[in-house]
C-alpha cells in the first residue's frame, strides 16, 4: 500500500488518524495498591486451565494434613517452591450416574463441562474456559488461546460444542508467529498507526455475513447450527477489527522475545518438558501482552504416552501393567511420570508468578484451574480425583491450602471459578455433578 | 468371494432403485484448501500459507467423513481470515498480478469496476465452485472499488474483495444444493454445480476446474453421456493420483505420522525422515499397484513389489539408490504385502516397543471396517502384572487369553498381531525376541496359518476386505459416513460391480461416480445418526493397556 494513500486514508476515514506516543507502563500509571491503573481501569482478571494425565499415586500424593501448612508427600515434593501460590483439592468426586465410565475420558469431560459423556465421541455442553471467555474475552485479540506440550494438534480439552474443538497451538515456532507476527500490535510501541485495510475489511464483512445468513436457510438443522456458528465467528471477527483500530493499553510485563526454534516430534519426558516450558513462556507472554485473558495449557493427554528413557512402557501402559511395589506401596515408574508432571505444574505456576504487574504479579490477577482424567489410573477410578488451583484472582482467593472435598462433586471448583470470573450462574454441572456450593474455604 | 452365475447375473442387473445419499455440508479439509488455492492461483501462492482449517475428527474410519459434522470456532475463523489476507495480497503483488489478473486497470491508483468485475467473476466462479449471481458480484465489485478509492490502489482494493470471497462460508463449506429430479418424479438430485463439486472432490480432492464447471453450466452433467464424459476425463487426469493418495492416506489413518516418533535410544535408526519415507513408500506402492498397473486390490496384501529409498533401506536391511526406485522383496523374504510395510508396523506400535494388539486392531479397523469395542473400565490387570517379565509378547499376552474378560476381544486382535512380532516397534525385522524364537502362527477368522505369508493370504481372501474398500470409498465420495440402514443395498450392489470388474480401483471409482447413489439425494434424514452409521462392531468390549493408546489418538479429540 502506498505511503501517500495511507496518510490520505487516515485523514479521511479515521478523522485525522490516531498517531500517539505511548510510554512504558510505570508505577505512576497504577493506583496506590497496584490493583488498577491510575485512571481507574482495573488490572484485568485472567482465567487459565492446566491439565496433566493419569491422576496420582494416592499414598504419596495426598497430604496427611489439610488446611494451611499441609505436608508435601514425595509425589508432589516438586511443588515446594510454589506451595504458597496454589491450593490442592483431594477427595472430590466425579459422578458418572447412568453414563458409562469411559476410561480416561469421563473424568476430564465432567471436570471441564460439568456433564458425564455418554460415549467416547460425545463432548457434551461446552468447556468451562469457553463460558469464561464469553465473559472475559471480548476485550482482547484472542477470546482464548489453547496450547499443548505434546506436539499433537488433536490434544485439547477445550470445546465450544460437540463438533467444535478449540485447536491448540502445538508448535512453538508457529505459536510465536501467530502471537507476535504481522498482526501483533505491541502495546508498548511508541507510536500507533491503524491499518487502513482493517476498516475496509470491516465494511466488507457485512456482505459475507449476509451470504452466511442466506446459506443457512437452505440446509438441515444440524448444518444450519454449524453455519450459524460460522456467522457468530464472523461477528467476532468484526470485534477484532474494532480492537485493531484502537491503541492498546501499555503493558509493563510485555516484552516480546526472539522467535523460538521448533522441536522434534516425540514424547520423551525430557523433550515434553522442554516443549511445555517453551509453550508456557509463549502463552504467558501473550497474557502479559493482553492478547488474551483466557488460556488453556495441556501438558499431557489423558492417555499420556510420555516415555521414560530406558523403560519400555509409556506412561499409560505403565499405569496398567506395572505392579504396585509391595514395599513402596505404589507403582514406582508410574509415579516417576506423575512427578515429572508436578515439576511442570510448578514451572507453570512459577512462570506466572515471575511476571510483574502493578505491585503484584500476573498470578495475583489470575485463577488457574488444573485437572486430570483419573484418580488411580490403574483401575480407571474417578472418585477422589485430584485438582489444583493457582493464583488469587485479584486477591479474592486464599492460597496455600489443602482442601478435603469429603466426597462432594469436583465440579464445585469449576463452579467457584466461574463465579469468581463474574459469570451469573447459580449452579453448575449435570445430575450428581451438579452443585451450587462454592468451595468457601478458599474464598477471602 | 465367488458368486454363482445366477447371483452374478442379478448383481450386474441394476442399481437398487432407492439408491441415494444425504445432502451434506462439508468443511473443506486442509488438503482441499491447499489443492483449491493451488489450482486457481498456483503452488507458490498456496505454499505461502498454512491451511487454516481445524483438525477434523475421524468418523467411521475417515477424516473426510468427519468434515460433514465439524464446526468452526471463532478463533479458527480469524485464522481463515489471516490466511485469506495473505493469499489475496500475494495474488495481486507485482510478481503475480500480470498472469493471475486477466486485465489491467485504467489507473493503478484508482478503482476500475470493469477490470475488478472481470477478475472477481472468473476467480469467484472457481473458488465458489459456481457462477455468482449479479447481486453478489456487484457487492464484491463495490468492495473492490471502495477499497481502491480509500487506499488509492486498485490492487489493494482487489485483494480486499478477494479476501471477502476466501472467508465466505460458500468457499469454506461445500454445501450441497438440490433440485427436483425430472427423471424420477418426487425425487431429488444434486444440482449441476453440487454434482460437479462432489465429483471433483471425490476424484481430485480439489474444486472443479473450468471444464467441469462448464459441463455443469451447460447441463451435460445431468445427461448420462455428459456425465460419463466428465467422469472419464477426471479419471484420465494425472490429478486422480493426488485424489487417491489422499483417500488412502485417510483410510490408513496415516495422519498418525504427523505426531509419530520412536524412542531414539531404542530405535536409533528411525528419524522423522525415515517415518515420512515409510508413509510415502506405502502410498507409492498403492498408487502404482491400483492406478498404474490397474491390478487386483486384494493383491496389495500379498505383493512383494514396492519402492525403496535410502533412508528406508537401512530399516529393510537392503541397499538403495538415491531417490525412489522400484523394489521387489525376495520370495523367501518375510516382507509380503502392506501389513509388513514399515508404515503399518511402526504406526501401530508404541514408541518403545511393538504391539500385537495395536496391529491386530488396526488390521481389523482399517482394512476390514470392523470396530473393536471400547475397553471396560473395571478390567483386572493382575494377570498382566504377573507376566511382566515374560520373554516374548506372546507369553505376555497369554494373560489376556487366560482371562475371560480379556479373551473376548484379544482373540480377535492378538492372533494376527502376534504373527507380525518378527517386526519390532519400528518395523525392523528381528529373528528372535529376548533370545527366544518366535511362534508366529495364528488365525484370522477361521483361517489358520503358520507364518506371515499365511496371514497375508488370509487377509487377501478375507470376505470383508473388498466390502470395506467399497464402504470407505462410498463414504469418501458422497461426503459422509455410510448408513447401514439406507446404504446397505447400494453398497452390496457396488461391491458386486467391483467383483465383476476384477477388483480394479479405477473401475470401482467409475461405477460409483456414475451411480444413482452418487447424484441422487434422499431427504428423509438431513444428517446421519451415528447409531446407524457405525462400522460393524466385532467381539465384546476390549481393554488393554496395549490397545488404549490408539484410543488416545481419537479419544481426546
Amino acid at each position: 500500500m502506498r505511503k501517500l494513500s495511507r496518510r490520505r486514508f487516515l485523514k479521511g476515514a479515521l478523522d485525522g488518524g490516531v498517531v500517539t506516543i505511548a510510554l512504558p507502563l510505570l508505577d505512576i500509571f497504577l493506583n496506590d495498591n497496584g490493583t488498577a491503573f491510575a485512571e481507574g481501569m482495573p488490572i484485568p482478571t485472567r482465567f487459565g486451565t492446566w491439565s496433566w494425565g493419569l491422576g496420582m499415586s494416592k499414598s504419596i500424593f495426598v497430604p496427611k494434613k489439610t488446611g494451611p501448612d499441609f505436608d508435601l508427600p514425595e509425589e508432589i515434593a516438586a511443588l515446594a517452591s510454589v506451595k504458597k501460590h496454589i491450593n490442592l483439592y483431594t477427595n472430590f468426586h466425579v459422578f458418572q450416574d447412568d453414563a458409562p465410565n469411559l476410561c480416561h475420558h469421563s473424568g476430564w469431560v465432567v471436570l471441564r463441562s460439568g456433564i458425564a459423556p455418554l460415549t467416547r465421541e460425545n463432548r457434551p455442553g461446552e468447556t468451562i474456559d469457553v463460558a469464561v471467555a464469553r465473559q472475559l474475552g471480548n476485550a482482547t485479540r484472542f477470546r482464548s488461546l489453547s496450547a499443548t506440550a505434546t506436539g499433537d494438534v488433536r490434544d485439547s480439552f477445550s470445546y465450544e460444542n460437540g463438533n467444535s474443538v478449540n485447536t491448540p497451538e502445538w508448535s512453538p515456532l508457529r505459536f510465536y508467529q501467530r502471537l507476535f507476527g504481522d498482526d501483533f500490535q505491541n502495546p508498548n510501541a511508541s507510536t500507533f498507526t491503524p491499518d487502513p485495510a482493517v476498516m475496509i475489511r470491516k465494511s466488507a464483512l457485512s456482505a459475507v455475513q449476509e451470504e452466511a445468513r442466506k446459506l443457512g436457510k437452505s440446509v438441515g438443522a444440524d448444518d444450519r447450527a454449524r453455519l450459524d456458528q460460522y456467522f457468530t465467528g464472523l461477528r467476532d471477527l468484526e470485534r477484532r477489527f474494532d480492537l485493531q483500530l484502537k491503541k492498546p493499553d501499555p503493558r509493563e510485563a510485555c516484552i516480546v522475545t526472539q522467535a523460538p526454534q521448533d522441536l522434534p516430534i516425540g514424547l520423551d519426558a525430557g523433550l515434553l518438558s522442554t516443549r511445555h516450558r517453551m509453550m508456557t513462556d509463549l502463552m504467558l507472554m501473550a497474557v502479559a501482552c493482553d492478547q488474551t485473558r483466557v488460556f488453556n495449557m495441556f501438558y499431557a493427554s489423558a492417555f499420556s504416552a510420555t516415555t521414560k528413557p530406558g523403560y519400555d512402557k509409556p506412561h499409560h501402559t505403565a499405569t496398567h501393567e506395572e505392579a504396585v511395589d509391595p514395599e513402596l506401596g505404589y507403582q514406582p515408574n508410574t509415579s516417576w511420570y506423575t512427578r515429572r508432571a508436578m515439576e511442570e505444574w510448578a514451572y507453570y505456576v512459577q512462570a506466572l508468578a515471575d511476571f510483574r504487574e502493578g505491585d503484584g504479579t500476573l498470578l495475583d490477577n489470575a485463577f488457574i484451574y488444573a485437572t486430570t482424567d483419573q484418580s488411580f489410573a490403574k483401575i480407571h477410578a474417578i472418585d477422589g480425583i485430584p485438582m489444583f488451583s493457582a493464583g488469587t484472582a485479584g486477591g479474592r482467593i486464599k492460597t496455600g491450602l489443602h482442601i478435603d472435598g469429603g466426597g462432594t462433586p469436583g465440579c464445585r471448583l469449576g463452579f467457584t471459578a466461574q463465579q469468581l470470573m463474574g459469570l451469573d450462574i447459580q449452579s453448575w454441572g449435570d445430575k450428581s455433578n451438579n452443585t451450587s456450593s462454592a468451595i468457601s474455604e478458599i474464598l477471602v | 468371494m465367488l458368486l454363482t452365475g445366477c447371483e452374478r447375473q442379478s448383481a450386474v442387473s441394476a442399481e437398487p432403485s432407492q439408491s441415494a445419499s444425504p445432502i451434506r455440508t462439508r468443511l473443506l479439509t486442509d488438503k482441499q484448501y491447499v489443492n483449491t488455492i493451488t489450482q486457481v492461483f498456483g503452488a507458490d501462492i498456496s505454499e505461502s500459507v498454512l491451511p487454516p482449517i481445524p483438525p477434523i475428527e475421524r468418523t467411521d474410519g475417515l477424516l473426510a467423513s468427519g468434515a460433514a459434522s465439524v464446526g468452526v470456532t471463532s478463533d479458527q475463523i480469524s485464522q481463515i481470515q489471516l490466511a485469506a489476507a495473505t493469499v489475496a495480497q500475494k495474488v495481486v503483488d507485482e510478481e503475480h498480478r500480470d498472469f493471475l489478473i486477466p486485465c489491467s486497470p485504467e489507473s493503478a491508483i484508482a478503482a476500475d469496476p470493469v477490470c475488478a468485475g472481470l477478475f472477481l467473476a472468473q476467480t469467484g466462479r472457481l473458488l465458489l465452485r459456481g457462477s455468482m449471481d449479479e447481486t453478489r458480484l456487484a457487492q464484491l465489485v463495490d468492495v473492490a472499488s471502495y477499497a481502491a478509492e480509500q487506499t488509492e490502489d486498485f490492487y489493494d482494493g482487489l485483494a480486499l474483495a478477494l479476501e471477502a470471497i476466501l472467508i465466505s462460508p460458500e468457499f469454506v463449506f461445500i454445501v450441497d444444493s438440490v433440485e427436483p429430479d425430472p427423471q424420477r418424479p418426487a425425487q431429488q438430485r444434486l444440482d449441476s454445480y453440487s454434482l460437479a463439486s462432489r465429483l471433483s472432490f471425490f476424484l481430485w480432492n480439489a474444486a472443479p476446474d473450468d471444464a467441469l464447471l462448464q459441463a455443469a453450466e451447460n447441463g451435460e452433467l445431468h445427461t448420462p453421456q455428459g456425465l460419463a464424459r466428465a467422469v472419464d476425463r477426471l479419471l484420465a487426469s494425472t490429478r486422480l493420483e493426488e485424489g487417491m493418495r489422499t483417500f488412502f492416506d485417510d483410510m490408513l489413518a496415516f495422519d498418525e505420522f504427523n505426531s509419530l516418533a520412536k524412542d531414539p535410544l531404542v530405535y536409533p535408526m528411525v528419524t522423522g525422515t525415515t517415518l515420512e519415507h515409510a508413509r510415502e513408500q506405502t502410498l507409492r506402492t498403492i498408487i502404482d499397484h491400483l492406478l498404474v498397473d490397474e491390478a487386483d486390490y486384494r493383491d496389495l496384501f500379498t505383493t512383494r513389489k514396492t519402492f525403496m529409498s535410502m533412508p528406508l533401506a537401512a530399516l529393510y536391511g537392503t541397499a538403495a539408490a538415491d531417490g525412489w526406485t522400484p523394489y521387489e522383496f525376495d520370495d523367501d523374504s518375510p516382507r509380503i504385502g502392506l501389513l509388513t510395510h514399515v508404515s503399518f508396523l511402526a504406526a501401530n506400535s508404541h514408541a518403545v516397543r511393538s504391539s500385537p494388539t495395536l496391529r491386530g486392531k488396526a488390521l481389523r479397523e482399517r482394512f476390514l471396517c470392523q470396530k473393536v469395542p471400547d475397553p471396560p473400565p473395571d478390567v483386572d490387570f493382575s494377570t498382566l502384572e504377573e507376566n511382566e517379565h515374560a520373554t516374548t509378547a506372546r507369553e505376555r499376552l497369554d494373560a489376556h487369553n487366560s482371562n475371560p474378560s480379556c479373551a473376548g476381544c484379544h482373540l480377535i486382535t492378538d492372533p494376527m498381531g502376534l504373527t507380525l512380532e518378527n517386526f519390532d516397534g519400528a518395523g525392523i525385522f528381528k529373528g528372535i525376541e529376548n533370545g527366544a524364537t518366535l511362534d508366529i502362527s495364528g488365525e484370522l477368522d477361521g483361517i489358520f496359518y503358520d507364518d506371515v505369508d499365511g496371514l497375508a493370504t488370509a487377509m487377501r481372501n478375507h470376505p470383508k476386505l473388498s466390502a470395506c474398500l467399497v464402504n470407505r470409498l462410498y463414504a469418501y465420495g458422497t461426503g459422509g459416513p455410510v448408513s447401514l440402514r439406507y446404504d446397505r443395498d447400494s453398497l452390496k450392489w457396488l461391491e458386486n460391480r467391483f467383483v465383476d470388474k476384477n477388483y480394479q480401483l479405477p473401475q470401482l471409482l467409475r461405477e460409483l461416480a456414475l451411480s444413482q447413489a452418487f447424484s441422487s439425494v434422499r431427504t428423509a434424514e438431513s444428517s446421519e445418526n451415528a447409531s446407524i452409521a457405525a462400522d460393524e462392531p466385532i467381539g465384546s468390549p476390549i481393554h488393554t493397556a496395549e490397545s488404549s493408546p490408539s484410543l488416545a489418538k481419537t479419544g481426546n479429540f
